[in-house]
C-alpha cells in the first residue's frame, strides 16, 4: 500500500490527537479523581421510600463546609427541593429514582448525572460562588417533565 | 460457464440501457417514501421549533412531545432507513448487472414490513400512547402496538440485508477471483451493520414487549438502554457510511476526477464496520451502574472511529486538490476556485463534508468522559446531530437525490433544478448555521433537550436561554423553506423534468494504481474480528449489570 509522506504526517497526528485525547481523559479520571459519575450500588426501585437513606431525604451537614444531600427524583420534582448551602461548601448528593429515567443537571456548574430507576448515583461539587443555582431533569420523563426543575441556593 | 457469461451481458445491458424498470420502480418507492417523511417531520420539525422559543403554543391533542417522538421516528428511521436502502439497491442493480428476482421481491417484502411497522408506531404515537422518544427508554411503557411496529421495521430492514448479500454473493460466485465493485462493497459494508446492530434492539423489544403487555411485571432497565445504544449508535454510522460512498466514489466522477486509493476506501469501509457497535457506550458516560474503567474502555472505542474519518478527511481534500490543480487550479488555495461550485451534485456534498469538520471534531470532544458531562442531555446534542445527520447526512442524500431520481426515472436534471438544488442548499446551510450553533451554544450554558417551553417558573437562568432559543425558529422555518424546495425538486425529476439519460456516476480509480489486496474481500474474517470487538466492549459491563441486577422496575405511563 503505497502512501504519501504528506498523508502518513496527516495520519501520524490523527492518531496523536485521539491518543492525546485518551491521555487526558485517563489522567483527570483516575489521577484527578474527576471520572464522570459512576456509582455502582444498587436499590429496590419500588421500595425507595422504606429503604435508608431514601426514607429520610434532606440536607445534611457532614463536615466542616460539607454536605450530603440525599435526594430522590420522581415525575415531576426533586425531593428536597429548595437546597441552601454556605459559599465554599462542598456537596455530595446521593440520588435514586421512585420511577422512570431522570436526569439530574445544575445549570453553570459540570454538575450532570443520570438517575435511574434501581440505581443510586452520586455526585459532588464545590460551590463557590454564591447565587441561586437552576437544578433541572434533563433526560424526557413524561407530560410534565419541563416542570421538573428546583434551585440551591449558595449564600 | 453459462450463468457466468450470462451475468456479463446482463451488466452490459445494464451499462447501455440503464436501469431496468422493475429496479427503477423499487428504488422510486423507497426515496418517494424518504422525501415524504422528510416533509412530514420537516413539518414536526418546525412545530417544535416554534415552540421551543416560546413563539407557538402547541394544541392539547397534539403536544410537545407527541410531535417531538414522530418527529424523531420520521427523520432518523424513515428518511434515513428508507433512503439508505432505496439507494443502495439501486447500487446493487447497476454494479452487479440487475437485481435478481427473488431479490428485487424480498426488498419489496421489506419495503411493506417497513412501512406497516411505521404506520403501527406512528398510530401508536398519534394516539398518545407512545410519547417514549424513538430512544423508548423503560420503564416507561409505550402501548405494546408501538413495540409490534417497532419489530416489523426490524425484520423489513433485514429482509433487505438478506436481499442484498444474496445478490452480492451471487454476483461472486460468477465472477470468482474479482474485487465486488466499490459502491457494492459500501453496501455490503452498510448491510453487515444494519443486521449485527439491530441484533440489540430486537432482543430489547422482544423483552419490552411481554412486559408491556403486563405479562411480565419487572424489567432491566439498564439493560435495556444499553442494548438500546449498541444500536442507535451503528445506525448513525450507517447513515454516515451511506454518505460516505458518494463521497469516495460518486464526487469525484462529478468534478471530472478520478477516485481515491481502492485499498484505503476498502480500508476505512472495513474499519468504520469493525469498530462501531461498541460506540454506542459514549451515550452512557454519566449512567450509574458502569465503571469508570469501564467508560475509560470505551472512550477508546469511541475516538477509535474517528481515525477512519480523519482518513476520509484527507483523502476527500487530495481528490479535491488534484482534479482542481489538473484544471489549472493554481496556488496554495485559490484551486478551490476551480471546483464546479455552481454544480448542486457537488456543492451539497461539498458543504456536507465541510459541515463533518466541527460535526466530527465535537464528537471527538463529547466523547471524552468529563467534557461529555458538561453537554449530555443539552441542547449540545441536538445541535451536534442535526450538523452531522441533519447537514453532513442530509445534504448529501440531497445531493444524490438531483442524479439518482432522474437516473432512474429516464430524466435529466435541468438548469433549473439545479439553480433550484443550488438555493436549496445554501438555505438549508445558512438554518442550519442559526438552529444547530443557537443549540450548541445554549447547550453548553444548560438549556436541556427534549423539554417542551419552559421558563422553570421564570428563573432567571433560564430566561437568559431565550434569545438563544429565539435562533431555533429562525432556523427551523429556513430549513422548512428548505424541505419545500428539496421534495419538490425530487417530485418533478421524478415525474416531469423532460426525459433523456442520465449516467450512474462512478469515478474510475487512478491509471496506475497499485492491485487491491484480496483479503478486503473476506467478509467471515471482518465478521468474525467485528463480533470480537463488539464482545470486548460489551460482554464485562452487560454481566455486571445482569449479575448485580437491582429488582427490576414496572411499566409507567407518565404522559
Amino acid at each position: 500500500m503505497k502512501m504519501h509522506l504528506d498523508e502518513k504526517i496527516w495520519l501520524i497526528i490523527s492518531f496523536g490527537m485521539i491518543m492525546g485525547f485518551m491521555a487526558f481523559t485517563g489522567y483527570q479520571t483516575f489521577v484527578l479523581g474527576m471520572g464522570p459519575p459512576s456509582n455502582m450500588e444498587t436499590i429496590d426501585p419500588q421500595k425507595v421510600d422504606v429503604t435508608a437513606p431514601f426514607d429520610n431525604p434532606g440536607v445534611y451537614e457532614i463536615g466542616e463546609n460539607e454536605y450530603e444531600v440525599v435526594m430522590t427524583l420522581e415525575i415531576f420534582s426533586f425531593n428536597p427541593g429548595e437546597i441552601e448551602v454556605p459559599a465554599g461548601s462542598t456537596v455530595h448528593f446521593t440520588m435514586t429514582s421512585k420511577d422512570v429515567t431522570h436526569g439530574f443537571q445544575v445549570a453553570g456548574t459540570n454538575l450532570n448525572a443520570m438517575v435511574m430507576p434501581g440505581h443510586i448515583q452520586k455526585i459532588s461539587q464545590k460551590f463557590d460562588e454564591p447565587g441561586e443555582y437552576l437544578v433541572l431533569c434533563n433526560e424526557y420523563c413524561g407530560a410534565g417533565h419541563q416542570h421538573m426543575a428546583t434551585t440551591i441556593t449558595v449564600k | 460457464m453459462g450463468t457466468a457469461v450470462n451475468q456479463s451481458f446482463k451488466e452490459k445491458t445494464n451499462k447501455v440501457l440503464g436501469i431496468t424498470p422493475e429496479d427503477a420502480r423499487l428504488t422510486k418507492s423507497y426515496l418517494f417514501v424518504a422525501f415524504a417523511a422528510l416533509l412530514l417531520g420537516g413539518v414536526l420539525g418546525l412545530l417544535q421549533g416554534l415552540n421551543r422559543a416560546g413563539l407557538l403554543e402547541l394544541p392539547s391533542w397534539l403536544n410537545y412531545y407527541q410531535v417531538l417522538t414522530a418527529h424523531g421516528l420520521l427523520l432518523v428511521l424513515v428518511l434515513t432507513a428508507f433512503f439508505t436502502v432505496g439507494y443502495f439497491y439501486a447500487v446493487l442493480s447497476h454494479n452487479l448487472g440487475g437485481l435478481l428476482p427473488k431479490v428485487r421481491k424480498m426488498a419489496w417484502i421489506g419495503f411493506g414490513m417497513k412501512l406497516v411497522g411505521f404506520v403501527l408506531a406512528v398510530i401508536s404515537v398519534i394516539l398518545n400512547e407512545a410519547s417514549v422518544m424513538y430512544t423508548f427508554y423503560p420503564p416507561m411503557a409505550a402501548s405494546p402496538i408501538f413495540y409490534y411496529g417497532l419489530v416489523f421495521i426490524v425484520l423489513g430492514v433485514w429482509m433487505c440485508a438478506f436481499g442484498a448479500f444474496i445478490q452480492v454473493a451471487n454476483w461472486r460466485k460468477n465472477n470468482k477471483g474479482k474485487h465486488v465493485p466499490i459502491l457494492s462493497f459500501f453496501a455490503t459494508g452498510v448491510f453487515v451493520l444494519l443486521f449485527f446492530g439491530s441484533i440489540p434492539v430486537t432482543i430489547e423489544v422482544l423483552v419490552i414487549i411481554p412486559w408491556a403487555h403486563g405479562w411480565v411485571e419487572t424489567i432491566n432497565v439498564m439493560v435495556s438502554r444499553t442494548l438500546f445504544w449498541a444500536f442507535g449508535h451503528t445506525l448513525v454510522n450507517i447513515w454516515y457510511l451511506t454518505a460516505v460512498s458518494a463521497w469516495y466514489v460518486v464526487v469525484p466522477k462529478l468534478i471530472g476526477g478520478r477516485r481515491f486509493s481502492d485499498t484505503l476506501t476498502r480500508v476505512v469501509i472495513i474499519l468504520l464496520v469493525i469498530l462501531n457497535i461498541p460506540g454506542g457506550f459514549h451515550h452512557q458516560i454519566i449512567d450509574p451502574g458502569i465503571a469508570e474503567s469501564v467508560k475509560f474502555l470505551h472512550v477508546f472505542m469511541s475516538l477509535a472511529i474517528g481515525f477512519p474519518s480523519l482518513m476520509t478527511a484527507y483523502a476527500m481534500f487530495s481528490v479535491f486538490e488534484k482534479t482542481a490543480r489538473k484544471r489549472g487550479g493554481k496556488g496554495l488555495f485559490s484551486w478551490f476556485k476551480k471546483l464546479p461550485w455552481g454544480d448542486v451534485r457537488f456543492l451539497a456534498p461539498m458543504i456536507a463534508m465541510i459541515a463533518f469538520i466541527p460535526g466530527g471534531a465535537g464528537g471527538i470532544v463529547q466523547s471524552t468522559n468529563q467534557l461529555n458531562q458538561v453537554v449530555h442531555n443539552t441542547m449540545w446534542v441536538v445541535g451536534h446531530f442535526h450538523l452531522t445527520v441533519g447537514t453532513t447526512v442530509v445534504l448529501t442524500f440531497f445531493g444524490i437525490s438531483y442524479w439518482l431520481v432522474p437516473y432512474l426515472s429516464k430524466r435529466v436534471l435541468t438548469p433549473a433544478i439545479n439553480k433550484l438544488g443550488v438555493a436549496t442548499t445554501l438555505i438549508w446551510t445558512a438554518g442550519m448555521i442559526f438552529m444547530s450553533g443557537a443549540m450548541h451554544w445554549v447547550g453548553v450554558l444548560g438549556s436541556p433537550r427534549r423539554t417542551s417551553y419552559t421558563t422553570y417558573g421564570d428563573n432567571a437562568t433560564a430566561l437568559s436561554w431565550d434569545p438563544y432559543l429565539m435562533f431555533l425558529a429562525v432556523g427551523g422555518t429556513l430549513l422548512m423553506i428548505g424541505v419545500l424546495m428539496q421534495v419538490y425538486a425530487v417530485v418533478h425529476l421524478m415525474f416531469f423534468a423532460p426525459k433523456g439519460d442520465t449516467e450512474f456516476p462512478i469515478a474510475e480509480v487512478e491509471d496506475h494504481a497499485a492491485k487491491t489486496p484480496y483479503w478486503t474481500e473476506r467478509w467471515g474474517v471482518i465478521i468474525v474480528i467485528m463480533l470480537i470487538v463488539i464482545a470486548m466492549g460489551y460482554v464485562i459491563p452487560l454481566v455486571e449489570m445482569i449479575m448485580n441486577a437491582p429488582p427490576g422496575s414496572p411499566p409507567y405511563k407518565t404522559w
